[in-house]
């Protein structure tokens, strides 16, 4: 590889802007939705409690008084395993320089488990315009794209994030924040095919070869919908960032009910399909690229993650602050330390996703730690153009489509 | 029943209240009252508006106008006939077990345990002390394929060599079935431990044989315990999605399950409140058939 200072391609940056149609993925479904035991199971043993029920969205929530000045603080929501972390001693190490760099005190809250679940929790305060106590948010692209356009998010200040020149050209202008008005990337990454090399030497390279006799059982893909019919539908010559029809659609989904209904596919999951993987229950899955690279490091190199030869999915996920929040100028503060790229270098370390912040692959070459300097050339961090140019971004889904096509994926999963 | 019931247990006739005590009484009942208003009135309100509403029209998920429309509970009942139908059968067939499981243990504590009754009550309990949810996570891996359970029955050749324990039906009723059994042991060990022990006694006394004995005056005189734990392990577990969640797979799902996946995932809220109601209602007709039927004056 010689010069790295832009990643992308031209050819390739061209492929990603024009698919930011704005589809994307909620990844990391926890438990899938434990974390809404509460609610649901009250719901549905007693009805004690009552769902927000929502009116129409005449009037349109306004910002609050921005009170960053007095009230040195910012409250921070982020998804499991999403920012780097001292387990010695316990601690967020880029967070806590912040705080002392900055005077404001950061607290981090891993809340969201999945796109649909936590917007379904914040809905209801964000339509009023309340304070959900959170000063950052982070949404995937499509779930990103449906708060912007119901204008739950405040517009950011440039001015106070200076470090978001440094954002990768590609992701700079898309579809639903044109200019970067209200969002900025955290990470991103694809969905893939992932195995046990050890069981399965020969490996995989299509998603095909996840319905091999062999794998019967052993077999475990993503309760989230774009990545796991997405995968279906480019093995199938159906490209999901292009405008397919619901039959096309239709067409993935039977492949979808078939595999599960022969008892091929053992379970559909969220984030914790990698304690399946650990545990041996499954041998081959639809994966999320940072995770193997994570699993790999903590649980011996038993795994590899591969773009299926048909193409795979990528996403990316976005900070906004959310409208009620009281701290906007703290936000910004944040949101610009983490776009320095020698703090982003030490974030993509441990997450081990796309890092969108240009110049952090010099920092990791140039450093002293050899383990850094070989994360400079992980693909999964600092993507090759090779896989950038087989990756596609879900389509964004209109009006009725959504609902529609969300609703037929539940039915499939047995919902 | 009643007739084996001693004369001296039957309640005093409350005196009737003066019109000092009634207010007292009333005051007494605000903190309660207020509680139910605020979190079970007003909310149940709510959740029936919701049942009956219908898409905005403005194509953004979750956004929906008051119709009241009806229909939304045939929709929903036709389309998830056979959730409940499941819904159901995974938890009566989980309360069954449970009780099955709990008399025994049950008897044991109140009768058998001796010096051990409260360490064996305690143990009945620990299992609370850790959140319910890792429980579960934690039955995943000791039953996962490659775990030592499975391997050890496999070996054994009592389980065929392609049998997945976690992620089917067994799993999520025995789940269930885990979950829910203290709150069918301690009902059943507090009617048990109330029996007066001299009408065994006199049971066995009249020449029967332990075994009728149990039959005729234990299991009798412990109805309200049997209908307390069956009622406390049977109404959550017909609610219950974390167990077929976990332990489950796309082919096990409960009602609960479709509840949450309409509320969180489609955003769809009428149909999740008005399955919220079809189960209510399934729920309240099953009890009062079954309360009706066990004839339980002494619940109360």
């Amino acid at each position: 590889m010689t010069q790295r200072r832009r990643p992308l391609s031209p050819e390739a940056a061209a492929v990603i802007r024009a698919q930011q149609a704005a589809g994307r993925f909620s990844r990391r479904s926890l438990f899938t939705g434990a974390g809404t035991v509460g609610l649901g199971a009250a719901l549905a043993a007693c009805g004690t409690s009552a769902p927000a029920s929502s009116g129409g969205s005449d009037e349109e929530p306004s910002a609050v008084q921005d009170k960053s000045a007095s009230e040195k603080v910012v409250n921070w929501a982020n998804w499991t395993l999403y920012l780097d972390y001292d387990e010695s001693t316990k601690t967020y190490p880029t967070l806590q320089a912040f705080s002392q760099e900055t005077g404001i005190k950061a607290s981090y809250d891993e809340a969201i488990e999945d796109n649909d679940s936590y917007y379904a929790k914040i809905q209801g305060q964000l339509r009023n315009g309340q304070d959900i106590g959170q000063d950052i948010v982070v949404f995937t692209d499509y779930m990103a794209a449906r708060v912007i356009q119901q204008k739950y998010a405040q517009e950011l200040d440039q001015a106070r994030i200076p470090n978001a020149g440094n954002l990768l050209e590609n992701l700079k202008t898309v579809s639903y924040d044109n200019g970067r008005k209200y969002s900025l990337t955290w990470q991103s990454g694809y969905a893939g095919l992932a195995w046990n090399k050890e069981k399965l030497p020969q490996g995989l390279k299509s998603v095909d070869d996840l319905w091999k006799p062999e794998l019967k059982g052993k077999v475990e893909v993503l309760s989230e919908m774009r990545d796991t019919l997405g995968l279906i539908m480019l093995q199938q010559g159906v490209d999901p960032s292009g405008a397919f029809t619901a039959d096309q659609f239709g067409n993935a989904l039977d492949v979808l009910d078939e595999q599960l209904s022969s008892g091929q596919i053992r379970q559909v999951k969220g984030n914790s399909y990698t304690q399946d993987l650990i545990s041996g229950d499954a041998l081959a899955v639809i994966a999320w690229s940072g995770d193997i690279t994570t699993l790999n490091a903590e649980n011996g190199d038993k795994w590899e993650f591969a773009i299926p030869e048909a193409g795979g999915t990528m996403w990316s996920d976005n900070m906004l602050v959310p409208i009620g929040s009281p701290h906007k100028a703290n936000a910004e503060a944040l949101m610009n330390y983490y776009y320095d790229p020698e703090v982003a270098a030490q974030v993509a370390a441990y997450v081990s996703y796309v890092c969108p912040v240009q110049g952090a692959q010099e920092v990791m070459l140039a450093s002293p730690d050899k383990e850094m300097q070989a994360l400079a050339e992980n693909p999964n961090i600092f993507p090759t153009e090779a896989d950038l140019a087989k990756v596609k971004v879900f389509r964004a889904l209109e009006g009725t489509e959504e609902t529609e096509f969300s609703s037929e994926f539940q039915r499939v999963l047995g919902n | 029943m009643a007739a084996l019931t001693p004369a001296s247990v039957e309640p005093d006739e409350l005196p009737r209240a003066s019109g000092r005590q009634l207010r007292t009484v009333l005051l007494l009942l605000i903190p309660g009252l207020l509680w139910l208003g605020v979190f079970f009135v007003v909310p149940i309100f709510t959740l029936a508006g919701t049942s009956t509403q219908t898409p905005s029209g403005s194509g953004l998920p979750g956004e929906f106008v008051q119709t009241f429309h009806l229909a939304n509970y045939w929709d929903a009942i036709s389309a998830y006939r056979g959730h409940f139908a499941r819904s159901f059968f995974y938890s009566i067939l989980a309360t069954l077990l449970c009780l099955a499981i709990g008399y025994p243990l049950a008897y044991l504590i109140a009768f058998r345990a001796g010096r051990l009754r409260n360490l064996l009550l305690v143990l009945v309990v620990a299992p609370f002390f850790t959140s319910f949810v890792l429980r579960t996570l934690a039955w995943r891996q000791i039953l996962a394929d490659d775990g030592w359970v499975v391997s050890a029955l496999k070996w054994l050749h009592l389980i065929p060599s392609d049998l997945a324990v976690t992620a089917s039906p067994i799993a999520v009723v025995a789940g269930i079935t885990y979950n829910f059994l203290p709150f069918m042991v301690l009902p059943l060990y507090s009617s048990l431990e109330r029996i007066d022990p001299r009408l065994i006694e006199a049971g066995g006394d009249l020449y029967g044989t332990s075994f009728t004995v149990l039959r005729k005056v234990t299991f009798p005189l412990s109805m309200p315990g049997v209908v307390a734990g069956t009622l406390l392990t049977f109404i959550p577990a017909s609610g219950d999605y974390v167990n077929a969640a976990l332990l489950g797979n796309t082919r096990t799902t409960m009602i609960g399950n479709v509840v949450e996946s309409r509320f969180f995932r489609v955003v769809d809220y009428p149909t999740a409140a008005a399955l919220s109601f079809i189960l209510m209602a399934i729920i309240l007709v099953l009890v009062i058939l079954y309360v009706r039927r066990a004839g339980t004056e002494e619940l109360v």
